[in-house]
């Protein structure tokens, strides 16, 4: 058994987030208003959804959230569930959306998620392995996890500072032809990234994701829904799943990411090559992230991540399309809509209602979502059928 | 003397032998009895075989740094940057999140490292470690 061609996204929305969580807004809000225009774009009406997943929202976390947050919006789903994988969920909603139609239990999955940007000084974590043997020596927040993780790709394969800010600099290329991004007023230089504040050695200012406030969703249909979907379905062609650790320091290996996994098992049940992606979308909340992941997920051999982000053009006109909404280096990361924002540029893609910045003939995509410190990862494989 | 502002662990019947040895300045870890290996942090089960036939060994407190960052703007205002936070992979074999005690422009992934123990408040310790 197989989700190989099972489902299909047939609708999307996303809203522009904002830097700041606005006086009026709620996360439960941003959410419904995602929600509302996805289930619009996929010309379906809220009663059509019968499955419901959501994601946690920092600013409003709580137990038994997916009913909280389904009443909300009126919803009675026959499947529902919160996925908790960090910036990974989203991509794993996408394929759970997808199993639960495969096994008959509902039609129309709404996948959701939405936060206010509640950040700013960081409290110690509540789980209690965490509280008890990082936040006492300020492992507090992701940022010190992936500066880790570039200091040791630097020791062990000579990455340098210049092919990760190059990441951020062909991405926001990318940013600057999307009108959602938060930063799209310029295109900026290496020497701008390098030349931005040093937060955790060696991870630059521009190198690191900006919490935001927003919201989106997608729709995910079974194969009767999708024939009546008003846009082009984009098919879930491949799924991969892997975690091997929480906290970076119990990782099997700071620069071998379990990415691997999830990628390989998702190109074996789509049954395509990498070269046959027309774009990928890869969880980018540290520019080093991209560069770990492409080597993990195959596009190029382990250790020279830093040398192919350097020789290939990652914008959206260029010889290998990397995150064309901009990353959300440069898009923002409103919660867990960061993740969500590699999901909905692909389907946008693959649609072709990509823009500005659409990519030629986008038939196959490649989306990463990635949760903690590398520590889960979920693969996808996306098709627009010819 | 100022109040000591930073997160303190508070250890649990798994984790308080490791909290009381660090007290006495010694850095104890568990080891499995089935499989030989070292854990850190401390477990109900060894991670590796999951027996639940663990034992309490003391050890060199030598190591390596594995990867380190210089925080220059911490998430948490508790914290004074710039400070050094740092995986050191013990002889024995685990890896422990820690702070490495030196100026930050010393520290180098790779470099020899031995345990110091910072008597943080009256009653608890904590485990960095210092150039070697």
């Amino acid at each position: 058994m197989s989700l190989k061609g099972s489902a299909a996204i047939i609708g999307i929305g996303e809203l522009k987030p904002t830097k700041d969580a606005p006086p009026d807004a709620t996360a439960l809000g941003l959410m419904s208003d995602a929600a509302a225009e996805a289930i619009a774009d996929a010309g379906l009406e809220s009663r059509d959804i019968d499955g419901f997943l959501c994601g946690m929202a920092f600013a409003d976390a709580g137990l038994l959230y997916p009913a909280s947050v389904a009443e909300v919006m009126g919803i009675s789903p026959r499947m529902l569930n919160q996925v908790d994988i960090g910036g990974a969920s989203p991509a794993g909603m996408v394929w759970r959306a997808a199993a639960a139609i495969n096994a008959g239990m509902c039609n129309a999955v709404l996948c959701v998620v939405g936060d206010l940007n509640k950040f700013g000084d960081q409290k110690p974590p509540v789980i209690s392995v965490q509280r008890e043997f990082e936040a006492p020596y300020g492992n507090i927040g992701a940022n010190c996890g992936y500066a880790m993780i570039a200091q040791r790709h630097m020791y062990e394969y000579g990455t340098t500072p210049q092919q990760m800010a190059k990441v951020a600099v062909d991405q926001r290329r990318n940013a600057v032809k999307n009108p959602l991004a938060t930063f799209n007023d310029r295109e900026i230089t290496i020497d701008d990234v390098l030349g931005s504040r040093m937060i955790v050695d060696p991870l630059h200012l521009y190198e690191i994701v900006s919490p935001c406030s927003g919201g989106s969703a997608v729709v995910v249909a079974s194969p009767e829904v999708a024939r009546r979907a008003k846009h082009p379905p984009v098919w879930l062609l491949g799924a991969g799943e892997y975690s091997n650790h929480a906290t970076i320091t119990y990782a099997p290996s700071l620069t071998d990411s379990p990415v691997r996994f999830a990628a390989d098992a998702a190109f074996k049940m789509a049954g395509v090559a990498r070269e046959d992606m027309d774009l990928v979308c890869p969880y980018d909340c540290y520019t080093i992230t991209v560069i770990v992941t492409l080597e993990d997920a195959g596009f190029c051999k382990k250790g020279q991540g830093g040398a192919f982000v350097w020789e290939h053009d990652l914008s959206y006109a260029g010889d290998f399309p990397c995150n064309t909404h901009g990353g959300q280096l440069s898009f923002g990361q409103p919660g867990l809509g960061g993740g969500m924002s590699h999901v909905t540029e692909a389907v946008r893609q693959l649609m072709g209602r990509g823009g500005a910045r659409q990519v030629k003939d986008a038939h196959l995509a490649y989306v990463n979502g990635n949760g903690g410190i590398m520590s889960e990862q979920a693969s996808l494989i996306l098709e627009r059928r010819s | 003397m100022s109040e000591y502002a930073k997160p303190l662990p508070k250890p649990t019947p798994t984790s308080q032998p490791f909290w009381d040895a660090a007290r006495r300045h010694q850095l104890s870890l568990q080891r499995c009895a089935a499989c030989g290996k070292f854990i850190y942090y401390p477990r109900e089960r060894c991670p590796h075989c999951f027996s639940d036939k663990l034992g309490w060994e003391s050890v060199s407190g030598r190591g390596k740094v594995y990867s380190y960052t210089v925080v220059r703007r911490a998430s948490s205002r508790a914290f004074a940057e710039p400070y050094v936070l740092a995986i050191v992979e013990l002889d024995e074999g685990p890896r422990m999140t820690t702070n490495i005690v030196a100026a930050p422009e010393r520290v180098k992934v790779g470099m020899p490292v031995a345990v110091h123990f910072d008597d943080v408040t009256p009653e608890r310790t904590l485990v960095k470690f210092k150039p070697a």
